[in-house]
């Protein structure tokens, strides 16, 4: 009797240890749930490894770089290699010059894509099909056959002088770096609003203008947010074409510069930099890759702080941007 | 409206005018970037169109020349005395095509992963997506400089070593896209959202349904998670194509700039080789355009044909 009871308790236990494991019709299991966690955690670590590694290397000591015992946790944490890639980049001369060089046309590129994304999904137009069939075209193909053309057009106006001049140009005329994107992406947006409630506006006596200043633009603030972002991360992040602007050969000294140009001439800077201080640091302190690591994570700071602070608005965006088609 | 309008031939003029109105707010609307495009767009098409067909002087200003050794000389060049070009290209397309598919895969599994229910869903949505505001050209080649591109615990040798019997071009893009895979992940953040988003809108009580219906897991992920994210893995097959051939670390653009400075290469040089990669690039999309454009469209188009053979017919 006895027996049966605690076989029937056992079984008891059993089915419910199967239930929390396994789940059951409407509840996923702790075995399913840690598996999918675990996925979860192993990806974020393999995303974040070279985040990680970069600042944790950026931290180390000449002699640490050295010593494999210290991969991960430096043995001191110093600040020297900052300090050096602070002087190499002119840091925060070239942050607030880059600061400059891509929020201007950012600007003028929100404020100019979502008008043309606006004339697209509002009027209709003899040849509409044909300029579509172009923006989609300038979307696909690589601007690497228009750069060296471009670059002579500005050239022969005198304006590849190491100021913003090219920048803000294709900007207003609806070419800055991805316009062809924010096109689209307040193409779709403005498409989504009833066009009802436009022609009520225009209805009621407000102009062509008016309707879309005061109605079109309200609406259109969410496509505004994330256009106005990512068209800043473009600006900044853009190095092919930021050269072929500034000049073949521009420096900082002679205009602006970005910090993404800066990385790249990373080595020669340092190497300049070293022969003017040679007098006052000793011979130990040629570059390494500790003080290059510092300087990589000095250029993405910026960007960084921006995500951690609109996080919500970045990762969003895709939803609000209407990218997926209702 | 237009047979309203032919019944009313004092309404048609009207409308007509409105009609005007309509096509002349339109252009206004998008004028700027009309004469953006034409300069910076189809203006720039033709000019470097030409360049790559003829011999660039540069003295006060640009002078083309007629080629003397037939008008594909400067296409030749580029194939027969470039050492890196050829390869480089071949490395592209082919990496390309390799990559494609683990980003989109990756893509949707991840996605897949947080449409679950979790907690911390915006962290791991966070960290995720932080690829896409940091990864650019300078700082994807200092780490790959650094080695820090690939899985650190996978141990590839054993792989490659197998593979290393295949000839050159296609062995040396699989293993780079071992040696680089992080950053090949890292490409894959704007896809992740854009699977996730389309993957919330599919009705829960859509599963439940099927669930009742006996349906496992897998079936309702064949029969109902994947033709619901159809047209987004086209989408994003796009996405991923026309981001990794004009940004990030791409050497192809780095040869062409450099060409371009080069007293030995120039203008009309780097302008050919431009053309071969845009028409590489251009063959790959309407490739995968191809590939994975929804099938239904051929059905439609198939009845459309019919119904127009029947109407003809029948007149």
């Amino acid at each position: 009797m006895k027996f049966n009871k605690d076989a029937a308790a056992l079984e008891r236990r059993r089915e419910k240890l199967r239930r929390v494991m396994l789940g059951s019709a409407e509840k996923r299991g702790l075995l399913g749930s840690s598996v999918v966690y675990l996925l979860l955690i192993v990806i974020s670590f393999i995303f974040l490894y070279p985040v990680l590694y970069m600042i944790s290397r950026s931290l180390m000591s000449r002699n640490d770089l050295l010593d494999s015992s210290a991969m991960w946790i430096p043995s001191s944490i110093t600040l020297h290699n900052y300090e050096s890639a602070i002087l190499t980049m002119d840091y925060w001369m070239s942050l607030l010059k880059n600061l400059y060089l891509a929020a201007v046309p950012t600007l003028a590129q929100v404020f100019v894509c979502s008008m043309v994304g606006y004339g697209f999904a509002r009027y209709n137009f003899p040849f509409k099909k044909a300029w579509m069939g172009i923006l989609i075209l300038a979307f696909l193909l690589p601007s690497q056959t228009t750069a060296l053309p471009n670059y002579l057009v500005f050239q022969n106006l005198r304006m590849i002088d190491g100021t913003i001049k090219p920048f803000l140009i294709t900007a207003v005329l609806g070419q800055g770096f991805k316009s062809t994107l924010c096109i689209l992406i307040f193409y779709n947006f403005h498409r989504q609003v009833p066009q009802s409630l436009i022609e009520a506006a225009e209805i009621d006596g407000a102009g062509h203008l008016k309707a879309y200043f005061r109605i079109a633009i309200p609406l259109a603030g969410a496509a505004i947010v994330v256009v106005t972002l990512f068209s800043f991360v473009w600006y900044w992040n853009e190095t092919y074409l930021v050269r072929n602007y500034l000049g073949y050969g521009a420096t900082r000294a002679t205009g602006l510069t970005t910090l993404m140009l800066e990385l790249n001439a990373f080595e020669d800077s340092y190497a300049n930099a070293y022969t003017t201080w040679a007098s006052s640091v000793t011979s130990s302190d040629r570059i390494n890759d500790a003080i290059r690591m510092a300087g990589t994570v000095l250029a993405i700071a910026p960007l960084m702080i921006l995500y951690f602070v609109l996080q919500k608005q970045f990762v969003e965006s895709v939803d609000k941007a209407g990218i997926t088609g209702e | 409206m237009s047979k309203k309008a032919k019944k009313n031939p004092h309404d048609k003029r009207r409308l007509t005018r409105r009609t005007l109105r309509e096509w002349g707010f339109g252009y206004l609307f998008i004028l700027p970037w009309i004469v953006g495009v034409c300069i910076f767009f189809l203006y720039a098409m033709v000019q470097s169109l030409r360049f790559s067909f003829s011999r660039v002087e540069l003295s006060n200003g640009v002078i083309l020349h007629p080629l003397e050794n037939g008008l594909f000389e400067n296409f030749v060049k580029v194939f027969t005395t470039d050492v890196n070009f050829p390869t480089t290209l071949a490395n592209f397309g082919v990496g390309l095509v390799l990559q494609l598919p683990v980003i989109l895969a990756f893509s949707l599994i991840i996605a897949l992963l947080l449409n679950s229910k979790i907690r911390c869903r915006s962290l791991f949505r966070m960290i995720f997506f932080l690829p896409v505001i940091i990864a650019t050209g300078p700082v994807m080649s200092r780490l790959t400089a650094q080695g820090v591109s690939s899985v650190p615990m996978v141990s590839q040798n054993a792989l490659l070593g197998i593979l290393s019997d295949l000839p050159e071009f296609i062995y040396t893009p699989i293993n780079n896209l071992f040696s680089s895979l992080i950053m090949i992940l890292w490409n894959s953040g704007i896809q992740i959202l854009i699977f996730l988003a389309g993957l919330q809108k599919v009705p829960r009580t859509l599963y439940e349904a099927a669930k009742i219906d006996g349906a496992s897991g897998w079936e309702s992920f064949w029969k109902i998670t994947l033709p619901t994210v159809r047209p987004l893995i086209l989408l994003n097959a796009i996405y991923t194509v026309v981001t990794l051939a004009t940004g990030g670390a791409n050497e192809i653009i780095e040869l062409i700039y450099n060409a371009t400075y080069t007293a030995t290469q120039g203008y009309s040089y780097a302008m050919a080789m431009s053309w071969i990669y845009t028409l590489v690039v251009s063959v790959i999309l309407v490739i995968v355009f191809l590939l994975f454009r929804e099938k239904s469209d051929k059905h439609v188009r198939y009845e459309q044909k019919r119904s127009a053979v029947k109407a003809a017919a029948g007149r």
